[in-house]
């Protein structure tokens, strides 16, 4: 079963590029895989046949316990045989259907194919959550149909406005479904529907399941969605909306029947009175709305509407007999429906309309087309010898046997047959008649349209076959009643049971067909000859309205919560945010009191001094007006910390934050030469002290969450036995770097991973226009210094002659190669002691700094000639790929290997693989600072010399 | 393990004038708030290990070793703050560039947003019709930025 999903979904990702290489005619290939199912289905037919179902689990999510379980009962074979048949009939309906200049038909025919593939998986999954997905799945496939014609307004109005009705009753269903599942402990319905909970609590998730499957099959009050539907392609209503996604719902009826009705009061009761009103109330409503459309898809849509009303009632009424009736009528419906759908389809092709009252004399001119039609509207209506006549003649018996209940709900379901019967006729005569003047009703808009016959030669296939397999089916009712046998058996039997016949001899049933048949007639020629003066009702009715006023209000609410709490200044965002942090850390030092660890002054006298300095500096960082002193006075904090961690025996972090601090200074110097040297003053003094405020609550409760954390370190920490695992498996000494590139790897990871992305952000940010981006590189390289005498940099003439100091030059070239030395020599005895990737990338990047500062851009040029991007691009790679490497090696990703080499010369080596992340680690860090000093350096250079030129040309006018 | 009073105090100090400088609408001060909260936020982790010798085999012993697990993700959030200050810092220079000063404004989305609430308006989100309005609107505010 797998393969056929794993099938439609490939052929659904191809179907785009086959309808741009093949056009329309693309449709009969991608009916093989709905083709391939119901093949499928036909070749397990005994197997199901006996009672027995076809499964094939796999498992997929296994913390929530989500399985691929798949399972085909009786059931579910004849859905599938429904999906895969129909889906594949309509798919090369399709392909002659379509135009080949139709706009998005790739498209179409993909979301098309996935549809058939979704419904497929919806039928025969057996684990409740799996057939969620499925079920949404077929939603969004369903928003997408009919919403192909994006240009449309109320296409795409209908198309939301299925998504929204049948999303939150999926919504709804899925917390029934989690309540089953709960409680059973497991979510494969052949489980579950052993382990049901008992009282209000089944009653409630059953209410919700059926919201689901209500909404789903357009059931009353959800009716309005599925009319408006019919905005979509005609092929798309004839599978969707009459014969696969509706079915949904009465499908799942159908599935949960056997279990709930049984389970007794009050689940049972509320089951029934929901199917029961809800179903009937769905019958007369659409037959009779139907009775009154001149759109002849119109009229088929609410005829479906009221169908599914049936469909509904019957299959939820449980007991054995109503199940076959149920699932007759259900074969039944999926076979005329569709096919009246298509004729209507090849109608509309033919003529150009859909109008009943334009359409006249059809019949004569396409005889063929009539009988098609003809056969299904007899099956609809319930004729002999069809499948329709078959499967009403059950439901009639069915229920007279039910009971009060039973023939109370008999009463509706004959008066909604009455009305089947009536907008059957005023179907055939609306769609084939040759109408006569004076009859009651004139052909509108002149005389009638013409028929193209090529089209209806083309599109016939597909109907007449659905339609004359109604005649066969109905012929050969026996053999029908053994297949759905298994399904009905579900129900435990007692007595003598129901079989489907087209003969029961007289009886209720035959009474009632007949009178059916007859008052429909009389309805017909009443309604069509006498009140036909009506307006065509709107689509969708007052539930529709409903529906309009509640998005209104949705509307609205969102725009008042969006307008009270989006205020939209981020320091009002901010300040509620560190408000909620005071509230809670307040409240739960309030309650908790967890202050019972004495406090120390120092731990060594000597911390005092860097804590004076960093109070000191910060307090002062807070107040400064001017930019370039906020920032040194932050630097020193920085240095101080720097300190403090140095004192705390973090050697690698201290290093690590005395050179990153180095990096900000001259990152935030580069920028603030640029921007004003004054903070602007703003004029309201007050919200000054309410900034105040809130940065000393929260530096009160960090404080005190920092004395209740280090208070609380009583247990074993887990790092006790990292000194060992550093040597043994490691392969180094230096803890906090095996931490980095071994234990806690997948953390530098995604850490490396953000410095990349950093670094294309300012580059993004700073060179505004994709074809600078190339000056991420090293860009125009200065020739050789003019006066050819000694020189300390390569391109200290570039630099003007005021701005340019002999001293920095001098210390510059002594010291550029030491430092480049210095760090590669911090990356590989990082591993062993202080230093690493991270210390000795930011003691290269300064390096640069350095030459930048001394000597300019094109000094920068010459000391990197490489473009930043390929640097980190290099360092992601090289990180990876160890990863990876590892991994093809045999081992874990990330895992590292110890290589102890003896090489002639050089002497013994020790190296160890995680040594080559760690490189990748020292490549991203050059390559951010290297992006961060093209952009906020020498872009930001060009820019000035740009303004100032601007400036000069404008001067003299 | 008692705390140290003084480095409680650091932690606290950092934060306070972190938080008073992150509030302010000035880009370049909210940046450096920033740098500062992030400082008392490693000073924070740092202190939930006691002093001792540096984590390197060899050079300590295991049992004077001060706890190495804090330090490795400091020197985590040492890193990524360096890469958050680039981003802010571009972020800075291009509103200049843009505007002149490098103030945070109000989202002139969400005030439309609140002045439609105030007229007791819908969007009209369920329509969906303005979709190329706004976007062409957009397009036209980058273009107009980038002189």
């Amino acid at each position: 079963m797998l393969i056929l999903l794993l099938a439609h979904a490939a052929l659904a990702v191809a179907a785009p590029a086959l309808v741009r290489w093949l056009g329309p005619r693309a449709f009969y290939a991608l009916a093989a895989a709905p083709l391939a199912a119901a093949g499928w289905a036909i070749v397990h037919t005994g197997q199901v046949v006996d009672g027995g179902a076809v499964e094939s689990r796999y498992s997929w999510v296994g913390p929530v316990g989500l399985t691929l379980s798949l399972r085909m009962d009786a059931l579910a074979w004849l859905m599938v045989l429904l999906v895969g048949g129909i889906g594949a009939l309509v798919l090369v309906y399709c392909g002659r259907y379509f135009d080949p200049a139709e706009p998005g038909l790739g498209l179409f025919a993909g979301v098309f194919v996935a549809f058939a593939g979704t419904m497929l998986g919806l039928v025969v999954s057996d684990d409740l959550l799996l057939l969620y997905v499925f079920w949404e799945l077929t939603t969004v496939c369903s928003y997408l149909l009919i919403g192909h014609s994006t240009a449309s307004r109320p296409s795409r109005r209908a198309a939301l406005q299925a998504l929204v009705v049948t999303t939150a009753g999926g919504l709804a269903m899925l917390v029934g479904f989690v309540m089953l599942g709960v409680h059973a402990g497991s979510y494969r319905w052949s489980q579950v529907a052993d382990a049901l909970p008992g009282g209000w609590y089944l009653a409630t998730a059953v209410v919700l399941i059926l919201l689901g499957a209500l909404s789903k099959s357009a059931i009353f009050p959800f009716s309005f969605w599925l009319p408006a539907a019919m905005a979509a392609p005609t092929p798309v209503s004839a599978y969707l909306h009459a014969a696969a996604m509706v079915k949904a719902g009465v499908f799942l009826v159908a599935q949960l029947a056997p279990a709930i009705t049984v389970s007794g009061a009050p689940a049972a009761t509320t089951w029934r009175v929901v199917v029961f009103v809800g179903g009937v109330a769905t019958m007369l409503y659409g037959g009779w709305v139907a009775l009154r459309q001149h759109d002849l898809k119109l009229l088929l849509a609410y005829g479906t509407v009221s169908q599914l009303g049936l469909l509904t009632a019957v299959l939820g009424a449980g007991g054995r007999d109503a199940a076959v009736a149920g699932a007759a009528m259900l074969l039944a419906h999926a076979l005329f429906k569709a096919a009246l759908f298509l004729v209507v389809g090849v109608v509309d092709r033919a003529t150009g309309t859909r109008d009943l009252r334009r359409l006249s004399g059809l019949g004569r001119r396409a005889p063929a087309l009539a009988v098609a039609a003809g056969l299904a509207a007899a099956s609809m209506a319930g004729l002999p010898p069809l499948i329709g006549f078959v499967g009403k003649e059950a439901v009639f018996a069915s229920l007279f046997d039910q009971g009060l209940t039973g023939r109370v709900v008999l009463a509706g379901v004959v008066a909604g047959s009455v009305l089947t019967v009536a907008y059957t006729l005023r179907f055939l005569w609306g769609a084939f008649a040759t109408k006569v003047a004076g009859s009651g009703v004139a052909v509108a808009g002149g005389a009638a349209p013409g028929v193209d016959r090529t089209v209806v030669r083309a599109l016939l296939p597909a109907p007449m076959l659905l339609a004359v397999t109604g005649l066969v089916a109905g012929l050969a009712a026996p053999a029908v009643d053994r297949l759905l046998a298994p399904y009905a058996d579900r129900f435990r039997v007692t007595g003598p049971v129901y079989h489907l016949a087209l003969w029961h001899g007289p009886g209720v049933a035959l009474g009632l067909s007949v009178l059916v048949l007859g008052l429909g007639a009389a309805l017909f020629r009443a309604g069509t000859f006498g009140a036909d003066r009506g307006q065509a009702r709107t689509v969708g009715g007052s539930a529709g309205a409903v529906y309009d006023r509640l998005m209104v209000a949705v509307d609205r609410m969102a725009v008042e919560v969006t307008g009270a709490t989006q205020r939209g200044s981020l320091p009002f965002y901010l300040g509620v945010t560190l408000l909620v942090l005071i509230a809670l850390v307040g409240t739960v030092l309030a309650v908790g009191r967890p202050f019972g660890e004495p406090v120390e002054l120092w731990q060594a006298p000597l911390h005092a001094l860097p804590v004076a300095v960093l109070v000191t500096a910060a307090v002062f960082a807070a107040q400064v007006r001017q930019r370039l002193t906020a920032v040194i006075l932050v630097g020193i904090t920085g240095y101080a910390v720097a300190g403090l961690f140095l004192l705390y025996g973090a050697p690698d972090l201290a290093l690590t934050q005395f050179l990153v601090e180095t990096v900000t200074m001259v990152m935030l110097v580069l920028v603030l030469r640029r921007l004003p040297s004054h903070f602007s003053e703003r004029p309201q003094r007050w919200t000054r002290w309410i900034r105040i405020s809130i940065g000393v609550a929260v530096g009160t409760a960090m404080a005190a969450m920092a004395y209740v954390a280090v208070g609380a370190r009583n247990a074993t920490p887990i790092s006790v036995d990292f000194p060992d695992l550093a040597v043994s498996y490691g392969g180094g000494r230096n803890i906090v770097n095996v931490i980095l590139v071994d234990i806690r790897a997948w953390d530098t990871m995604g850490e490396i991973s953000v410095l990349v992305a950093v670094a294309t952000g300012v580059a993004s940010l700073i060179f505004r226009r994709a074809q600078r981006l190339h000056r991420r590189g090293p860009g125009e390289v200065p020739s050789e210094p003019p006066d050819g005498g000694s020189v300390w940099l390569m391109a200290g003439h570039t630099v003007e002659a005021g701005r340019r100091s002999t001293m920095l030059e001098v210390v510059t070239r002594l010291l550029f190669h030491p430092i480049v030395l210095l760090s590669v020599y911090l990356l590989f005895t990082g591993h062993n002691s202080p230093g690493g990737g991270f210390t000795g990338g930011l003691v290269a990047a300064l390096a640069l700094v350095v030459r930048y500062l001394a000597g300019g851009r094109h000094e920068l040029a010459i000391a990197a000639p490489v473009n930043a991007g390929a640097v980190l691009g290099a360092g992601l790679f090289v990180a990876v790929g160890t990863g990876v490497g590892a991994m093809v090696l045999g081992g874990q990703v990330l895992q590292s290997a110890v290589l102890d080499v003896h090489l002639p010369l050089v002497g013994h080596i020790h190296l160890v693989t995680s040594t080559l992340f760690d490189v990748g680690v020292y490549l991203i860090v050059v390559g951010l600072v290297l992006d961060v000093l093209r952009s906020l350096g020498a872009e930001v250079d060009r820019h000035q010399d740009a303004d100032r030129e601007a400036e000069r040309t404008k001067e003299p006018v | 393990m008692k705390p140290s009073l003084i480095m409680l105090v650091a932690v606290g100090v950092l934060f306070a004038a972190g938080v008073t400088l992150l509030l302010e609408r000035t880009l370049t001060r909210v940046l450096l708030g920033l740098v500062l909260v992030g400082n008392g936020a490693n000073l924070l982790i740092l202190l939930t290990a006691a002093p001792g010798g540096p984590p390197i085999v060899g050079t300590t012993e295991p049992g004077e070793m001060t706890d190495p697990l804090p330090q490795a993700m400091i020197l985590t959030a040492i890193v990524i703050t360096l890469g958050m200050t680039a981003f802010l810092l571009a972020l800075a220079y291009r509103s200049w560039r843009l505007v002149g000063h490098d103030e945070v404004q109000d989202d002139i989305e969400d005030r439309r947003i609140m002045a439609m609430a105030e007229r007791d308006e819908g969007s009209d989100a369920a329509d969906a019709d303005t979709d190329a309005d706004t976007d062409a609107a957009d397009g036209d505010v980058t273009r107009a930025g980038s002189s």
